[in-house]
């Protein structure tokens, strides 16, 4: 027997996956976007908000990975949207190749931004590269705000992170600019949105840089 | 599911690597494994023992595990520290603004192969 040193990460073959299919989703022109969080978080209130006001101008799709079925895909599609619902069967996170199943069997034809609600979880989910285009990390602010401390491979992981529930600040001792703060350490170029889906407040910024995104990932 | 995800991956990966490099059997796995990675041990080598069987170039193979330690960084002095002994409070200044900078990865380090084309005798091949 020879040794093969190869100094690889255990997850080659997934980058490998993720890769091509990040390649196919800039040919078709959609983007999709891996929201991670805690559960619980108000993921499925800041897509419902943010599908509701961008359907007129974007075709969006939705691919709903939580085990615990947060999104209602019925609900996602009275909004305006494409929703299919992925079984992980157990596993923690979604890897490309699930990735790839869930939006095959969806089916992007004219789909502009698809979001991919990956398993409610701060940890497995940011070791495995979806093939998405932007990571986004969603945080609400009953959770606190120190996550980044003790979750920072997310927030070194995410293009942006989107701070939720800003309606309750006064209930909670959270405080916004720390939180900022600690999430740029850990990550110097990540985008800061603060909304909350409840009174709209922030939703605008959030929006645009949809928007912006979107329009960018069409471009060659 | 952590560790039945990984080693789904690394089986994977592994094949991968045996038809691009013609090899017909894998004998050990050498992984370096982060303290803090939060791989179980026990269960990472159970599930291995259980999907080895359906790869027929790894079906004898060994998995070797190795650990790496975790350090973790102080933004506020700046230095570093062993994290299982102090957890997230640095022991220089008492600051809890502290991030972990090893220990998290989980890395095929090397593995022992026989190959089609092998001739007499040990050689390492860095790939």
């Amino acid at each position: 027997m020879k040794v093969i040193e190869l100094h690889k990460s255990v997850t080659a073959s997934n980058d490998a996956d993720a890769e091509a299919l990040r390649k196919e989703m800039k040919e078709k022109g959609t983007l999709l976007i891996n929201l991670m969080s805690s559960p619980g978080s108000g993921k499925t209130t800041l897509l419902s908000r943010t599908i509701r006001d961008l359907s007129s101008e974007l075709k969006i799709a939705v691919l709903e990975a939580d085990i615990e079925s947060a999104v209602d895909a019925e609900r996602i599609e009275a909004l305006g949207a494409r929703a299919i619902q992925v079984h992980t069967d157990g596993m923690c996170h979604m890897d490309a190749g699930m990735t790839r199943t869930g939006l095959e069997a969806m089916g992007l034809e004219q789909i502009d931004l698809a979001f991919l609600e990956n398993i409610g979880n701060l940890i497995c989910p940011a070791e495995y590269d979806t093939g998405a285009g932007r990571n986004v990390m969603i945080l609400s602010v009953p959770e606190g705000d120190d996550k980044p401390l003790k979750y920072p491979l997310m927030f070194q992981e995410s293009d942006a992170l989107v701070i939720t529930k800003t309606d309750t600040l006064e209930y909670f001792d959270f405080d916004v600019e720390l939180c900022k703060k600690r999430a740029r350490n850990l990550n110097p170029d990540i985008r800061i949105f603060t909304v909350s889906a409840k009174t709209g407040e922030g939703m605008n910024d959030w929006e645009t840089w949809l928007k912006e995104e979107t329009s960018a990932w069409k471009q060659k | 599911m952590h560790e039945m995800g990984i080693v789904m991956h690394l089986a994977k990966t592994l094949d991968e690597l045996a038809e691009e490099q013609h090899i017909t059997k894998i004998g050990s796995v050498t992984l370096q494994v982060g303290e803090v990675s939060g791989i179980m041990t026990e269960l990472f080598t159970d599930a291995w023992d259980y999907f080895k069987g359906r790869h027929p170039v790894l079906a004898e193979s060994e998995l070797k595990l190795e650990t790496t330690p975790a350090v973790t960084y102080c933004e506020a002095c700046q230095k570093t520290y062993e994290t299982v002994k102090y957890g997230r409070t640095c022991p220089h200044c008492g600051s809890g603004e502290t991030y972990l900078l090893t220990g998290n990865e989980c890395i095929i380090k090397e593995i022992e192969a026989e190959t089609e084309d092998q001739e007499e005798g040990e050689a390492v091949v860095t790939v």
